[in-house]
Formats: structure tokens, C-alpha cells, sequence
């Protein structure tokens, strides 16, 4: 047996909506501490793929492993609890404090030092525990309602981080701002990080390879030169050309 | 001989020990109204005291609610505790069925009922032409199907009457009910809810005189004269020995064609009384045939138009026909807070007050206090019923969704039940009293709960749902921890709902014995006693406000700090 190289792997992933295939045998992998962007346009899976790797979504066929271990075999609380993730709507609790929303995960694995870990995380994403710590969620902007989902992806330490368009819903500068933020974060600390967008640009900011995704199907994985120099077919560089990145 | 005890009705027996039922005097109400009689006063503790306390388990004595029947059932309690047998009064159940279906149950041992009413109304079957007939006929059926005896008739006739005002009697020549039925068309009449659908009311009675009415409204008897008097019905049925008749100056129309059938009043008795009560029984056919048609209009006028208090219009008719001495001086009036009271109280109506409101209501302030507690109580056990079953439900419905319109569609079917139906379906399983009361009540506050949780959760807001779950909450942490706190404010604003309307529908348990703010409304109503009305609709006004009011607290305590005002 080899020891994982992938954190995350999809290999012949299949999944069916009724008669959609919004997976149709598809294989993926990140390498450990990798970036990488899964990109495509809005229906094309990419979600759903992100999705197989937290057991939100189970296959019909093929397997996803994380860290080496066939997630089927994982208890889905457990993994998920390993996991990061941060969705288009943050997802924040809206009954909860900002601190007590970040401290979530720690809190849910029986962590003593849940609240200090939680602290730290809204540190590392620019948000001054002191300040933010005891406000609503409705108290916020949308970009530091991203900020706290994100710290709040961050506060148990995961290996892993899972971004399902964690951008999508803002302005333009606040997004701007936002991925340089996260870009810096995400490198200090060394996780693997696997980002769903829609955003070309987002992709090349944030992924160090970038998977092209269409109808269920992966049309290329590459590092953004690659794509750039080599689209494996007319969709990808349709896409480029769109997104205005040649 | 000695009795075995009376079953105690399942809840009751349950729910004995708790302070809250001792306070509202289900456990250990006040001793029962003392009564105006003279010579020893054999009360339930005297009687208790005799020997074998638990055998000799006091008479219940019961009627429907109205005067006359109020008038009759107090006369049977003063006359067996003139006899030195222990009573307890349970006045003004519902209507005939309740009263029925408790008799046969065993809940209640005696309540006075008419010939005509026990063939038509219990047995179905058609009124033969004599009373004689017609008493042999009920004794033989009630014996041979239930153990039920109806002792010797009281003497007088309460047939149905059919009265007009004397100015329509003149300008339109009405004399008899053929009369009536040329002209019907033209005219409103305003009859009780069961007259309008007994073989013996008007669908008869439409049959054997071709009669018509051109509008038809259904009236209770308490507000029926009011309404013919001004004018906004024409016609109605009354009683043949209704103090009314005389006061407002009527005119009875003849039954030409004998359609009602005769309706001797007489002593109907539980199979338990028959059987194991030979003194009680010797007590109550004392009256048989003791009062005439005139004696008792005279009586119900007293208590109906005079506004005189039933259990001395009882007395006073007693003593006249020797059955009892005459009292030394008048009854003791203070003894009125008893009033119409919980379960195992007296519950005599009181005399309509001659004072103000606000006196009537400081006077019976102790009385009204009990009420409250009591329909505090019934509301309390149902709701909180209520919720305990409908949460759960609402909860598990959104989670199979498919089916859960239709089961919310189902529960609110229940809501479309007429509350008197649905106590009276429940007799025979669970008798009288509090238990079919808090059961009917909690099924009432069943579906404003279910429908509220089961939209307040499934409208959470689905992104904090998939996130807390994709960050590792287990189901049930997702239910307790996000789910439930956001549906929090639709749910409570559901419980909110129910207890408004437990509040108001637990008046009716009244008419099951369950005792509560129902009690001097019913009995007000039988009456025409205004204030004795007001006297429960007041309080249960304001509980209404109170209970809503306490709910709206909890709901600010309930909603989680993190949502604003408004949203949920």
C-alpha cells in the first residue's frame, strides 16, 4: 500500500438527477497541499463534485477518496468535521454570534479551547475577534459574513478546504479584496484547497491547476499556462476567450 | 344494603393527587351547597361519617340545561337529602345526548327527561298517540337495553308548543298549527338547534301539516323569546310549561293533528341506582304525580322570569306538596358561593341578581376564582397535550413531506367537528367530566400547532441547514440546534393560536360536567340571567388575554436574540 499522495481523489464518479448525469465518469485528483480550481458553468457538476468528497451528495457509481480512504467507508459526521467548507451564502447561523459560529466545528469535536481557536481564526481572516466576536451575523457586510464563514472553515485546523463560490455573491470590489485575503491565507497555511467558481479569473488567482468542467464531464485539468497555451478543446478556449484571460 | 364504590372516571382517578386539582376543587371541593331543609342535615360528610364511608357513594344528580330541567334535578337532590341520602349535582349537561349517554355510562345516576324525547330523540322510533302508551312503551326499551328505569312520572305534560305573538295571532287569524301552515311561507321562525333536526321537530312537523317556513333560524331557547318578542322571528317552539309563555304574552298554537307526542316528565334512573339504591329510589317516586302542568309553569316562571334561585323555588315546591318541612326562615343566600361550580360542588344556579354587575361579580368573586382555576386547568392539560403530541408530529412531517399536506388536511378536519358532537362521541369511553373535555380540547388545539411547526421548519432557511450539516452537526444537532430555535417564533405563534382558542372552546366543557368559566354561562343562559353570563365570559375574556399575553412572553424568550424582530 502506498501512502496517500492525493488528499482528494474521484475516480469513474457517477451521479444521476433523474435523467441528468450531473456526474458522468469523472476523475479528478488533488495533490496534497495543492490549490485547485474546479471551474464551469452554472449546471456543468462542479458543485456536485465538490459536494462527493464531504458525503453531501453519494455516488451511484465510481469512488471518492479522501486523504486515501474511500469516503463510503468514512462516517460522513466525522468527515465532514475534517473538512472546511464555505458556501456562495456563508451559511452562518443566524441565531449564533459571529464567535460562536467560527467555534462551531471545535465545539462539535469537544474541543476545551474551542472559543481561543475560534479567536485565532478571525485574526487570520482580518476580522478582530473583539470588535466582531459577540455581533449577529445580520450585523455584518456580506464580504465579512464571507470572512467569518471562511474563519469558520478554518478553526479546527483542517487539512482540507472545500470553497463552493464563496465569492459569488459580491460586489466586485469586495470580491477583489476578498480573494487576495483568502490567496494569502490559504498559502500561509499550507491545506489542500479544492474552489468551485464560475469566475475564469477567480481561477487563475486562486488555483495552481484548474479543471474544466462541462455536462457532467472534465474537458482538461492543467496549471493556468497550460490552459492558457493548450485548450484541449474548443469549449475551453471558448472560455478563455470569454473570461478575457489570453 | 350496601353499595360498591362508583368507578372514578379514569383521568380524574390519575390525576387526584396534584395540588393543582386539589386547588380547583376537583379533589376537595367546598362541602356542596347547603340546602334549605329543615331537621338534620345530612350532608355528604354525615352520611360519610355513618359506617362504611367508601360504599355509600353519593347520588349524582344531573339535568340539561334549562330552567325547568334545572328545576326538577334540584328538586330530586333536596328531596333524597330530605332523605338522608348523600348527593352531588352535576347541573346543565349538554343536551340530550351528553345527559344520555353519562346516565348509561354510569357517570350520572339521575337526570328528569320526557317520554316523548326518550322515544324519539334515544330510541327513534315514532311517537305513539297516548302518555300511558308511550311510558309503558319507554319503560319496557330502556329496561331490556340498558338497565335504565324511568320511575313514575312526575304528573305534568311538557309537550312541544308552537307560539306566535298575539298581534300575528290576530291580524292572521292563527289558531292551531293548520292555521300556521297556510301562511308559514311568509313567516321566520326561530327554533332550537335540535328541534330543527329531530324526527320530532320540524321535518315532522313540516310532513303532517304541509307547513313551510319561509326562513328558518336557529336559536337557543334562552335568547328564542327575546327574539319573537322584537319582532325578529315569528314563530317558535317552546315548552308547554315555559314561564315565558305568560310573561310575554303569547299565543300556543293547537297541535290539531296530535303530531307531538306526549312528553310526561319523569325520573330517569342509572342501572347502578335501580339496582343497588332501593332508598334512593323510593325517594324520587315520591314525586310521581305530584305536580300538574299549572304547579310547574308557575315554578319555571319563578326561576325564569321572576328571577328567583332555583334551589329555593325547589324547596319551596317540596314543602307545598308535604314532601319536606317548611324551612325556618329564608335560605341562606351567602351559602351561594358554591355556585355553579366545579365537579363535585353543588353547581345550583344562583338566583339572577336583583344589584349591579360589579356587585353580582364581587359576590360570587370566590365562586369565579374556582372557575378560573379550574378552566385555567382544562386548558393547561390540552394545550400542553397538544403540544407534546402536535411538535413532534409537525416535525416528523416535514421530514416525509409527501404526505404531510394531507395529514395537516386530516388534523384540520377535526376543527370542522362540532364540539358538542365530539363530547358527546366520547361518553361512552371516557364518561363525563374533565377527561372527554381536556380530550376534546386537545384535539381542537391539535392543528394550529401542527401546521405552524411543520412550515416554520420547513421554511428555516435552507443554506444554514446545509451548512451546519456539511460542518459536521449530526441530525439531531441540526433539529435542536438550528432547526427548532429558527422555527421557534412560527411554532410558538402556532401555540399562541391554540391556547386563544382552547380558551374559548373550554367554555363548552360545561356541558360534560368539566365544571371551568362554561358553568354560570350555560346556567345564565338556561336562566336568562345576564350577569350570572357575564360572570363567566368576563374572566374568560381576560384569561384569553392573560394566556396570550404569558405566550407572548415566552415567545420573546424562545426567539433566538440573532433574528431580528419580525423574521423568522
Amino acid at each position: 500500500m502506498s501512502s496517500p499522495t492525493w488528499a482528494l481523489e474521484a475516480r469513474g464518479a457517477l451521479k444521476c438527477f433523474g435523467p441528468v448525469r450531473a456526474l458522468d465518469d469523472v476523475t479528478l485528483r488533488v495533490a496534497v497541499g495543492e490549490a485547485l480550481a474546479l471551474v464551469g458553468e452554472s449546471g456543468s457538476g462542479k458543485t456536485t463534485l465538490l459536494r462527493t468528497f464531504n458525503r453531501m451528495v453519494d455516488l451511484d457509481a465510481g469512488e471518492v477518496c479522501v486523504q486515501g480512504v474511500p469516503v463510503a467507508e468514512t462516517d460522513p459526521v466525522a468527515l465532514r468535521r475534517s473538512l472546511g467548507y464555505v458556501q456562495q451564502e456563508g451559511g452562518l447561523l443566524p441565531h449564533w454570534s459571529v464567535l460562536r459560529n467560527v467555534a462551531l466545528v471545535p465545539w462539535l469535536q469537544g474541543r476545551a479551547d474551542a472559543d481561543s481557536r475560534a479567536r485565532d481564526a478571525l485574526r487570520l481572516v482580518g476580522l478582530d475577534p473583539d470588535t466582531f466576536g459577540s455581533r449577529w451575523p445580520r450585523q455584518l457586510s456580506g464580504g465579512q459574513r464571507q470572512r467569518v464563514a471562511l474563519a469558520r472553515a478554518l478553526a479546527d485546523g483542517p487539512q482540507v478546504v472545500l470553497l463552493d463560490e464563496p465569492f459569488g455573491a459580491l460586489d466586485a470590489i469586495t470580491r477583489g479584496e476578498l480573494q487576495v485575503a483568502f490567496a494569502r491565507v490559504v498559502v500561509s497555511l499550507g491545506v489542500t484547497l479544492l474552489l468551485v467558481t464560475h469566475d475564469l479569473r477567480e481561477a487563475f488567482l486562486l488555483g495552481r491547476r484548474i479543471a474544466v468542467m462541462r455536462a457532467g464531464r472534465i474537458d482538461q485539468v492543467a496549471s493556468p499556462e497550460e490552459l492558457l497555451a493548450k485548450p484541449a478543446t474548443p469549449y475551453v478556449a471558448e472560455l478563455l476567450e470569454k473570461a478575457g484571460v489570453t | 344494603m350496601r353499595v360498591r364504590p362508583r368507578k372514578a372516571p379514569g383521568l380524574a382517578a390519575l390525576l387526584l393527587g396534584t395540588p393543582l386539582l386539589a386547588m380547583t376543587g376537583f379533589a376537595s371541593g367546598p362541602p356542596p351547597r347547603h340546602l334549605p331543609t329543615a331537621g338534620p342535615p345530612p350532608e355528604a360528610g354525615a352520611a360519610l361519617d355513618d359506617s362504611a364511608p367508601a360504599e355509600r357513594a353519593p347520588v349524582v344528580v344531573a339535568s340539561k340545561p334549562f330552567a325547568e330541567s334545572y328545576i326538577l334535578a334540584e328538586m330530586f337532590a333536596q328531596i333524597l337529602d330530605a332523605r338522608g341520602i348523600a348527593v352531588r349535582r352535576r347541573l346543565g349537561l349538554g343536551a340530550t345526548a351528553i345527559a344520555f349517554a353519562a346516565l348509561r355510562a354510569g357517570d350520572i345516576d339521575v337526570y328528569p327527561e320526557y317520554t316523548g324525547t326518550g322515544l324519539v330523540a334515544i330510541l327513534g322510533e315514532k311517537p305513539p298517540s297516548t302518555g300511558g302508551e308511550a311510558f309503558r312503551r319507554v319503560s319496557m326499551e330502556f329496561r331490556a337495553r340498558w338497565g335504565v328505569r324511568w320511575l313514575p312520572p312526575l304528573g305534568f305534560q311538557n309537550t312541544t308548543a308552537i307560539a306566535v305573538r298575539r298581534a300575528t295571532a290576530d291580524s292572521l287569524h292563527l289558531a292551531t298549527i293548520s292555521d300556521l301552515a297556510r301562511v308559514s311561507r311568509r313567516l321566520v321562525g326561530g327554533f332550537s338547534p335540535d328541534f330543527l333536526g329531530r324526527a320530532d321537530g320540524l321535518p315532522g312537523l313540516e310532513k303532517a301539516y304541509g307547513l313551510h317556513m319561509g326562513q328558518t333560524r336557529a336559536l337557543l331557547q334562552s335568547v328564542k323569546y327575546q327574539a319573537l318578542a322584537s319582532g325578529e322571528v315569528d314563530v317558535i317552539d317552546g315548552y308547554g310549561t315555559d314561564g315565558q309563555i305568560a310573561r310575554y304574552n303569547l299565543v300556543v298554537l293547537r297541535d290539531d293533528k296530535h303530531f307531538f307526542p306526549p312528553y310526561d316528565a319523569a325520573p330517569l334512573v342509572s342501572r347502578h341506582l335501580a339496582e343497588d339504591r332501593p332508598d334512593a329510589v323510593a325517594a324520587l317516586s315520591e314525586l310521581g304525580g305530584m305536580l300538574d302542568e299549572a304547579h310547574m309553569r308557575a315554578l319555571n316562571r319563578r326561576v325564569e322570569v321572576d328571577g328567583e334561585d332555583v334551589a329555593v323555588v325547589a324547596h319551596d315546591a317540596l314543602a307545598s306538596l308535604g314532601l319536606v318541612p317548611d324551612t325556618v326562615g329564608p335560605p341562606p343566600a351567602a351559602a351561594a358561593s358554591g355556585g355553579p361550580g366545579g365537579v363535585g360542588t353543588a353547581t345550583v344556579p344562583e338566583a339572577p341578581s336583583a344589584g349591579s354587575l360589579p356587585a353580582y361579580l364581587w359576590s360570587h368573586r370566590h365562586a369565579t376564582f374556582r372557575q378560573t382555576l379550574r378552566h385555567l386547568l382544562l386548558v393547561v392539560l390540552s394545550l400542553g397535550g397538544g403540544i407534546l403530541v402536535a411538535v413532534p408530529l409537525g416535525l416528523w412531517l416535514e421530514r416525509v413531506r409527501r404526505s404531510a399536506e394531507g395529514a395537516i388536511r386530516a388534523v384540520g378536519l377535526l376543527q370542522t367537528v362540532p364540539s358538542i358532537a365530539l363530547l358527546a362521541f366520547m361518553i361512552p369511553i371516557l364518561g363525563i367530566g374533565v377527561g372527554p373535555a381536556v380530550v376534546a380540547l386537545f384535539l381542537y388545539s391539535l392543528y394550529p400547532i401542527v401546521r405552524n411547526t411543520y412550515s416554520g421548519v420547513r421554511d428555516v432557511d435552507p443554506v444554514a441547514v446545509d451548512a451546519a450539516r456539511a460542518l459536521g452537526m449530526t441530525d439531531a444537532q441540526v433539529l435542536t440546534r438550528v432547526r427548532l430555535p429558527l422555527a421557534a417564533p412560527v411554532i410558538m405563534a402556532g401555540i399562541r393560536t391554540a391556547a386563544v382558542i382552547d380558551v374559548g372552546t373550554a367554555t363548552l366543557a360545561a356541558f360534560i360536567g368539566a365544571g371551568g368559566l362554561g358553568d354560570p354561562i350555560v346556567a345564565g343562559l338556561a336562566l336568562s340571567d345576564t350577569h350570572m353570563i357575564l360572570s363567566g365570559a368576563i374572566p374568560a375574556a381576560l384569561l384569553a388575554l392573560v394566556v396570550d399575553g404569558t405566550l407572548s412572553m415566552a415567545e420573546g424568550v424562545v426567539r433566538p436574540r440573532g433574528l431580528s424582530r419580525g423574521s423568522a
